[in-house]
């Protein structure tokens, strides 16, 4: 595939044709288009930048719930029983389901949907699995891009799912106004892997398969920590918060294939919900979650950038080479590369600006 | 220049839905089938058991695939497969959708299935790399 999205402004006619096209059937309520958009977004298809301009106007009404938690935890099945929770209040839901893919074929089974039993046949809930592809990273942007899409179509509330397994997982319920940390009663295992930064991002503690044993146990080991976490004044979780109305995350327990306590969940949420409105809390948090969501499309346009610098002074493999060889080292390499887009910058800054 | 353009990012694996349609319970192959598929670095969205035609086409436009393989063992593909390309031309999805049917389907409905609009019947004993090679090559290359 040719490089035919040159970014802002150089979008090709064709491709803008297709974006404005694309983004009106999606805005008048085509199921199709708004999967097809999805598609794009995940594909980091030429001009999907401009689609995703496009839909931003018409976004920002959706509530974002972000469900993380080890595997089999339930997190699928609660999901599932969530939406319909919705659709009986008379939201719509969108769902994002993230799974792995391999790291060996790049394929992917994606069986969250298996779960999705509650809402089959009803439209109004838009189940979409995404893989991770091993684009670490660019996953977070993909996601959020998604859940802009989704938000635009008229969703009400954005439900996203994934395995909260390490830092890119961390990062996408970061694009969630409010995370639900799920647990399974245990050996308290689940409790200990908390402790490894999914602990901080919790608003909302779920102990799942409550009619199992150890229950009791794991929900007073999370009570704790909970506590331990509001005691340390420079947990994230303080710093989001207005300062003089902490947030103490609710331990809700359920059994999700029951539907037993998806009724408190949902208060619990909506209770988040309501304390982001009513504190600065939830104004902080999406001026930080666009902050990150910029940071990273300036990273990716720089390191785009400076992988063409790469190319022009030989490819990265001879530059290994070179320093292999002991011509030079990784340090004056860097530097090399860097330089002609340092020099243009402080050129740049020279300058008065010119407005 | 931009990161739509950001190297190894733009690669898009063939998505396919395996899909349980109608009441039996039968699910090796299907389970089979779509290990093989992501073995082949598809990525494969699976349906579960007992989903009726409408079902399936749904979770086929919300996932925008671009393969969907039914399968059947209940000797009900005379009923289903049309409701099922019934649901997909609603959605304005089956022409660029590539249906593929695996299971015990007669030899004498093969050809009626195929002129419904499936692509091909896969029975009982067709080697994995068959299918793997047929999708491969017949996947629609739709959307630039």
């Amino acid at each position: 595939m040719t490089s035919d999205d040159e970014g802002d402004g150089g979008v090709k006619p064709a491709v803008t044709a297709r974006n404005e096209r694309l983004v009106e059937s999606l805005l008048a309520g085509e199921h199709r288009a708004l999967a097809r958009v999805i598609t794009r977004i995940e594909n980091r298809a030429p001009g999907c930048r401009d689609l995703v301009s496009r839909l931003y106007e018409h976004s920002g009404t959706a509530t974002v719930l972000g469900i993380t938690g080890s595997p089999g935890a339930g997190k699928s099945t609660l999901v599932d029983k969530l939406a319909a929770a919705y659709r009986d209040r008379g939201d719509t839901v969108g769902v994002i389901a993230v799974d792995p893919s391999s790291p060996y074929s790049g394929g992917a089974v994606l069986g969250d949907r298996i779960r999705m039993a509650s809402t089959v046949g009803d439209m109004d809930v838009f189940v979409r699995s995404m893989s991770t592809r091993g684009q670490l990273g660019g996953l977070s942007t993909a996601t959020a891009d998604a859940i802009t899409a989704l938000d635009a179509f008229g969703k009400d509330v954005v439900i996203v799912e994934t395995v909260g397994a390490g830092q890119s997982e961390v990062d996408i319920v970061r694009t969630a106004d409010t995370v639900a940390v799920l647990v399974q009663p245990g050996s308290g295992d689940d409790v200990q892997m908390l402790k490894a930064g999914i602990l901080e991002i919790g608003d909302v503690f779920v102990v799942n398969k409550a009619d199992t044993e150890g229950v009791d146990r794991t929900v007073a080991e999370l009570r704790e920590m909970i506590e331990r976490r509001a005691e340390s004044p420079r947990q994230h979780g303080n710093t989001r918060s207005a300062a003089d109305e902490p947030w103490q995350p609710p331990v809700v327990e359920t059994v999700a294939t029951s539907g037993t306590g998806i009724d408190e969940l949902l208060d619990a949420l909506d209770e988040h919900a309501a304390y982001l409105d009513r504190t600065d809390a939830g104004d902080r948090r999406a001026v930080d979650r666009i902050a990150d969501e910029i940071r990273q499309l300036v990273r990716s346009d720089a390191n785009e950038l400076l992988a063409a610098e790469i190319d022009r002074s030989g490819g990265i493999e001879s530059l290994a080479r070179r320093v292999r060889d002991r011509e030079t080292d990784p340090y004056t390499v860097a530097d090399e590369i860097v330089e002609p887009l340092r020099e243009c910058l402080d050129s740049l800054q020279n300058e008065p600006p010119n407005e | 220049m931009s990161a739509d353009t950001e190297r190894g990012v733009r690669h898009r694996p063939i998505r396919c839905l395996i899909a349980k349609v109608g009441l039996d319970g039968h699910d090796r192959g299907a389970h089979v089938i779509t290990r093989a598929f992501r073995d082949a670095g598809f990525e494969v969205v699976y349906s579960g058991l007992h989903r009726a035609p409408e079902e399936v086409v749904q979770a086929a436009v919300q996932e925008d695939v671009d393969v969907l393989g039914l399968s059947i063992l209940s000797g009900a593909h005379n009923t289903l497969v049309p409701a099922v390309i019934e649901g997909l031309q609603s959605y304005d999805a089956f022409e660029d959708t590539l249906l593929i049917v695996g299971g015990i389907i007669p030899e004498d409905d093969r050809d009626r299935l195929r002129e419904m609009g499936v692509a091909a019947v896969f029975g009982p004993g067709t080697p994995m790399e068959e299918t793997v090679e047929f999708v491969r090559e017949n996947a629609p290359r739709r959307r630039t």
